[in-house]
């Protein structure tokens, strides 16, 4: 086995790939979005619900895909539940660095997500990483209703 | 008519003409099975190329000196060769284009334009690469025609008997693919052809997945056009061909104006050449016509029988030896099958299978392959496609089938 395959899904993002987390409706969210990677037709339908002070109350999410795009979105639903709307953007922006940039050293409020840092090899996985946290973005941007995004803008 | 006896072939040897079947990957050996995407390219077309830089390069059909004049014989010799190849009765019924997708268009846009009125219906199969669908959605917005469809079964054939309620007198054109670049399906064109020419239609085949691995014969086949490109035929990329009927051409506008296509120009008005340079504006990919060229002769030393019998036996002996993995799916029919095989594990998605064969060096294609109508026919958003050409060996088939225990396993 290489390493570079053994990094890029390492055994905490195959478990969360075969069992992921917080899988299902989210009956009273705010805001569904419907995410889709039209390049390999994975979606996710995302579920949000905000608290008092606009922060993440509850986060779940359906849909299907490859492994890294699964395990991304049951990681960072365990990881944003309970965030405030600041906390959000900045992991977003963490994760980004994370999955894309070669030299940026993962900060350590990251947790858990950091075991996604393998992506960073493969360029054209990239888009799969980041599905989830395109459709968590649009609902902090859009607040209420439904919503739509895709790793393709038209 | 492909079933002409094949000569016996040293296909080792044969893989000696490919240096970038020499290559590594992540550490190993490369097995290079994404031929259906482009195929590689043999020793005879780069170098080629290279003896007509170093020795032909000029622009064609106007300087007066002696390279203008070699490179104008090439290329016009090279458009006799393709004519030859697909046995059009003329080379003047051979348009050199980019590729398939651009002949494609080419139809769609100069004959489209002149004979598709409001209510006329295109028709179409299920199983089309999106460069045989979008030109006619296209079209159709622009002109109000309607788009129709043949279905395909859940073997992968297309619904043969659902095609007599689609052939209406409104019917101008029927398109569809000689083979499925997803499922490998091979479709009846004499068939299908003739009975499109019995309601009055005209008939477009997609050869891109057959060109490279099959007898062609146009004037059998009775098609009035056929597309294709070079670089699935160890050809450059860059470069295809459209056929078309002399009759059909001539009836066509031009679609690109510039220079090459002229007869008189004046600042008002021009007048245009006869096909085929009147579809051929500007400076053609002269070097791409004679590598399309050297191509055909690469193939034709080898022969087309022969390659379609060693092509299929690989498709087939692929797609038996895949069903020995637990929870896999091969889409496709049963009986005679292209150069690919499609399919689908449980335990893995297509981009973490090719990800993962990756690292052993073998070229897999996940995704949905411009198919996205089809998948969504078979209930999928992709597969995993492992396609062949005759530099492919069953050994390598062997390795695959390793490797995707090897994965099954991993993500299981």
């Amino acid at each position: 086995m290489t390493t570079e395959i053994e990094e890029l899904y390492q055994e905490v993002i195959l478990d969360h790939s075969r069992r992921p987390r917080n899988f299902g409706e989210l009956a009273d969210a705010a805001v569904r979005v419907h995410g889709d990677n039209p390049a390999c037709g994975d979606e996710i339908h995302l579920g949000v619900k905000f608290d008092a002070e606009g922060g993440l109350d509850d986060i779940k999410f359906t849909g299907h895909g490859c492994a890294i795009s699964q395990a991304s979105a049951s990681l960072m639903t365990m990881k944003l539940k309970g965030k405030s709307r600041v906390e959000v953007m900045e992991m977003l922006r963490a994760f980004h660095d994370l999955v894309t940039d070669e030299i940026s050293e993962a900060p350590k409020t990251l947790g858990d997500l950091r075991v996604m840092k393998g992506v960073r090899k493969f360029p054209q996985r990239v888009k799969c990483a980041m599905l989830a946290w395109r459709a968590v973005e649009q609902a902090l941007e859009q607040g209420a209703g439904e919503a739509n995004v895709s790793t393709e803008p038209e | 008519m492909h079933k002409i006896a094949a000569k016996a072939v040293d296909w080792h040897a044969v893989r000696e003409d490919f240096p970038i079947l020499r290559e590594q990957a992540h550490g190993h050996p490369l097995i290079y099975f994404d031929s259906a995407a482009t195929s590689q390219k043999p020793r005879a077309i780069i170098d080629a190329l290279r003896r007509y830089y170093e020795h032909e390069n000029a622009n064609v059909h106007r300087g007066l000196h002696t390279l203008s004049s070699r490179a104008t014989e090439a290329y016009e010799k090279s458009r006799q060769r393709v004519a030859e190849y697909v046995g059009a009765a003329s080379a003047d019924e051979i348009i050199f284009t980019r590729g398939t997708t651009e002949s494609i268009n080419l139809v769609a846009h100069a004959w489209g334009g002149k004979f598709i009125h409001e209510g006329d219906v295109i028709l179409l199969t299920e199983m089309e690469h999106h460069s045989n669908l979008v030109p006619w959605q296209l079209l159709a917005e622009r002109t109000g025609a309607r788009l129709r469809f043949v279905p395909v079964r859940d073997d992968g054939t297309l619904d043969l008997e659902q095609l007599s309620s689609l052939l209406t007198p409104e019917l101008k054109l029927f398109a569809f693919t000689h083979i499925s670049n997803s499922l490998g399906t091979i479709n009846p064109v004499a068939e299908l052809c003739e009975k499109a020419h019995a309601v009055g239609a005209l008939t477009l085949v997609d050869a891109a997945q057959s060109a490279g691995h099959l007898p062609i014969n146009v004037q059998e086949l009775g098609c009035d056009y056929l597309a294709f490109s070079g670089h699935k035929m160890c050809g450059p990329t860059g470069i295809g061909a459209l056929y078309g009927r002399a009759e059909v051409l001539d009836s066509m506008p031009p679609w690109h104006g510039g220079g090459e296509m002229i007869v008189s120009v004046t600042l008002e008005k021009s007048v245009f050449k006869r096909a085929p340079h009147r579809f051929e504006a500007g400076t053609p990919n002269i070097a791409g016509a004679i590598g399309l060229a050297a191509a055909i002769d690469y193939i034709e030393q080898i022969g087309r029988p022969a390659i379609f019998e060693h092509d299929t036996q690989l498709a087939h002996y692929a797609a038996e030896r895949l069903t020995e993995l637990t929870g896999m799916h091969v889409l496709g029919p049963t009986g005679e099958r292209g150069a690919l095989v499609g399919f689908v594990m449980d335990a893995v998605h297509p981009h973490d299978l090719t990800t993962f064969a990756d690292q052993y060096g073998l070229a897999l294609r996940g995704g949905h392959h411009c198919n996205q109508p089809l998948m969504r026919r078979f209930g999928v958003s992709g597969t995993t496609r492992a396609s062949f050409y005759f530099y492919n060996t069953t050994e390598e088939i062997d390795r695959m089938i390793e490797i995707l225990h090897r994965a099954v396993r991993f993500f299981s």
